[in-house]
């Protein structure tokens, strides 16, 4: 079975965002970036089951622009086999990546499509979703855990009411959540290594996909700023300030 | 026109996220009407929302557990009569709705804050750091609702109609297996008025039950918790407050031990009051808090939860 692992290239999750003045949106110039945290979970995941002998083959693909390469490498130096870039300089939409990547898949045929569950940018939460729908193949979102049985696959998964598990028929598409795994770092030996992996690269036209916006951002602008309130002193004078409030 | 909310069943009643849904559908539409999966007393507490006229009903196994593969289907069956369809933006909601909307060849508007025109709506991004104002030029709208910035439709007083709605049933291709419920007599964490949290620096989960269980007792408090005390196993997964968590704006929010990196503010800083009890004058949660006590939380804990 192949894995094939979608992974964005996202303003690292240490970085505060700016929002630019004019508010046409977040200052994403000489700011760090880094693999989506989910995705770097995802690819985790991928590489388990591949050094479990359930998987084969691990590939990793983004859609972004030629920057992206870097997340790529990233994938391959963790330990993904190939990577794909669908390269485009447009702010691509969760529907038309969803789109893009099952014109992927469906030349890839992987067994499990892992992704991250979101994106830390546009906190969006549906690519997966929406690439399970696309192909009519089952979802296991939000997932702890993950087992591969026979032609099935147990997905529990991270739910407001507790820890939710559902059995899917192969092929699936999973999307993971923070504590299925902790993501391994690219040791040295390996980012050379990943050097010298192939990299394809396409284009959304390629798969003959149209990535034209559905939604138009008009302004992007900063949340009310909430003030630091006091210090207080002691116990005492935190419990009066409650009573004071009515809380207690 | 009509807008259709996807109602978050709970047994037999719905989870009150359902009503801060149906209060954003009616900034957007003359008419709501909700579509419920699930048990009899599910549909009927529905019916009894104020400002809801119609509720369709999915009964049988296939729909019992929310199961995206089976039930988007069916909300995609009946969206002809429909220019927009909602749900609260819970692990439910979150998990159908995007199903829904790429058969419906339309492009999500996720977690929304505000119904700014009938096609306008604010939702925070990058962690709540920025809030983008997004326009959709699809013909449907398909969204998913922040239910802290909607206020909750009436539970009681409306008498819909309830209609029976059925579909394929089962895909096929999915099964629900087990829900490994957290049962409490707590308040439900997203709805409670108070909220207390524990942090990584409550050691493991006998600390943290021994320091921050009392506390939310006397309050009458729900009890949250930071990514790291989750992941350290101090407390269920139910239990996170942040960007990737649950997202609360109780009336009072304690943090204790809680450092307040973005992702945890995401989750917490429209909370009315907050409150910090953290040992480090420095820590950024002190940024956000309205009242902060500079302590050991082992001392200043207990001592705030006797004298209360
Ligand atoms: C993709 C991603 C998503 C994330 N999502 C979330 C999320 O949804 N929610 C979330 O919370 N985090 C999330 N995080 C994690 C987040 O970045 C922080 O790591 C986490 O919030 C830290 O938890 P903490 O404040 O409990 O721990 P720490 O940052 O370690 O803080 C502990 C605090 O306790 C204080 N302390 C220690 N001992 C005492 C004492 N005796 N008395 C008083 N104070 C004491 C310390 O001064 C410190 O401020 C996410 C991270 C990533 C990468």
């Amino acid at each position: 079975m192949k894995i094939l692992v979608p992974v964005k290239r996202v303003i690292d999750y240490n970085v505060k965002p700016r929002v630019k003045a004019d508010g046409s949106g977040v200052d994403l110039a000489n700011v760090k970036m880094s693999m989506n945290p989910f995705d770097e979970i995802a690819v985790e995941e991928a590489l388990k089951l591949k050094e479990a002998g359930k998987a084969e083959e691990v590939v990793a693909v983004s859609i972004g622009p030629a920057k992206a390469q870097e997340t790529l490498r990233t994938a391959l130096a963790m330990g993904a086999d190939r990577a794909i870039l669908v390269e485009t300089d447009d702010a691509v939409e969760p529907l038309a990546v969803a789109k893009i990547l099952k014109a992927v898949a469906e030349e890839e045929e992987p067994g499990i499509v892992m992704l991250g569950k979101q994106a830390i940018d546009d906190d969006s939460n549906q690519t997966g979703q929406m690439l399970a729908a696309l192909m009519d193949r089952p979802q296991g979102t939000f997932a702890s855990k993950v087992e591969i049985e026979g032609d099935s696959v147990s997905v529990t998964r991270e739910v407001d009411g507790g820890l939710e598990t559902v059995k899917l028929t192969l092929p699936a598409i999973i999307t993971t959540d923070l504590r299925l795994n902790e993501p391994r770092y690219a040791t040295l030996p390996n980012i050379m290594k990943a050097k010298k992996k192939p990299l394809d690269t396409k284009t959304p036209a390629d798969y003959g996909v149209d990535t034209a916006a559905r939604l138009t951002t008009t302004n992007v602008s900063e949340p009310p700023v909430r003030q630091a309130g006091e210090i207080v002193e002691d116990v005492d004078a935190l419990v009066a300030k409650l009573k004071s409030m009515g809380v207690a | 026109m009509t807008a259709l909310v996807i109602a978050e069943p709970h047994g037999d009643t719905l989870a009150d996220a359902t009503l801060s849904a149906v209060t954003a559908a009616t900034k957007l539409d003359d008419e709501v009407h909700i579509f419920v999966a699930g048990s009899q007393g599910a549909a009927d507490a529905a019916a009894r929302i104020a400002g809801v006229s119609k509720v369709l009903h999915a009964d049988g196994d296939a729909y019992a557990h929310m199961l995206a593969e089976n039930v988007a289907p069916l909300i995609v069956s009946l969206m002809d009569g429909y220019d927009a369809v909602l749900a609260p933006a819970t692990t439910t909601g979150k998990n159908v709705l995007p199903r829904v909307a790429a058969k419906l060849d339309v492009m999500q508007v996720s977690d929304i804050i505000s119904v700014e025109g009938p096609k306008t709506f604010t939702r925070p991004i990058y962690a709540g750091n920025a809030i983008a104002t997004v326009e959709s030029s699809d013909p449907k709208l398909v969204i998913t609702v922040r239910t802290t910035a909607f206020d909750k439709a009436e539970a009681e007083g409306g008498s819909a109609s309830i209609e029976a709605v059925s579909g394929e049933g089962a895909a096929g291709i999915s099964e629900f297996v087990k829900l490994d419920a957290v049962e409490s007599e707590r308040p439900e964490l997203t709805s409670a008025s108070v909220v207390v949290s524990g942090g990584r620096a409550l050691k493991d989960a006998e600390t943290f039950e021994q320091y921050i269980t009392p506390l939310a007792d006397k309050l009458g408090a729900a009890i949250g918790a930071s990514r790291a005390a989750v992941d350290a196993g101090y407390v269920p997964n139910d239990y996170q407050v942040g960007q990737t968590g649950k997202i609360v704006a109780p009336e009072v929010y304690i943090a204790v031990g809680i450092s307040g990196a973005i992702q945890h503010l995401a989750g917490m800083k429209d909370s009315k009051v907050i409150i910090a009890i953290n040992k480090d004058p420095d820590a950024p949660i002190f940024q956000v808090a309205d009242l902060g006590l500079v302590a050991d939380l082992y001392n200043a804990v207990p001592e705030l939860t006797e004298k209360l």
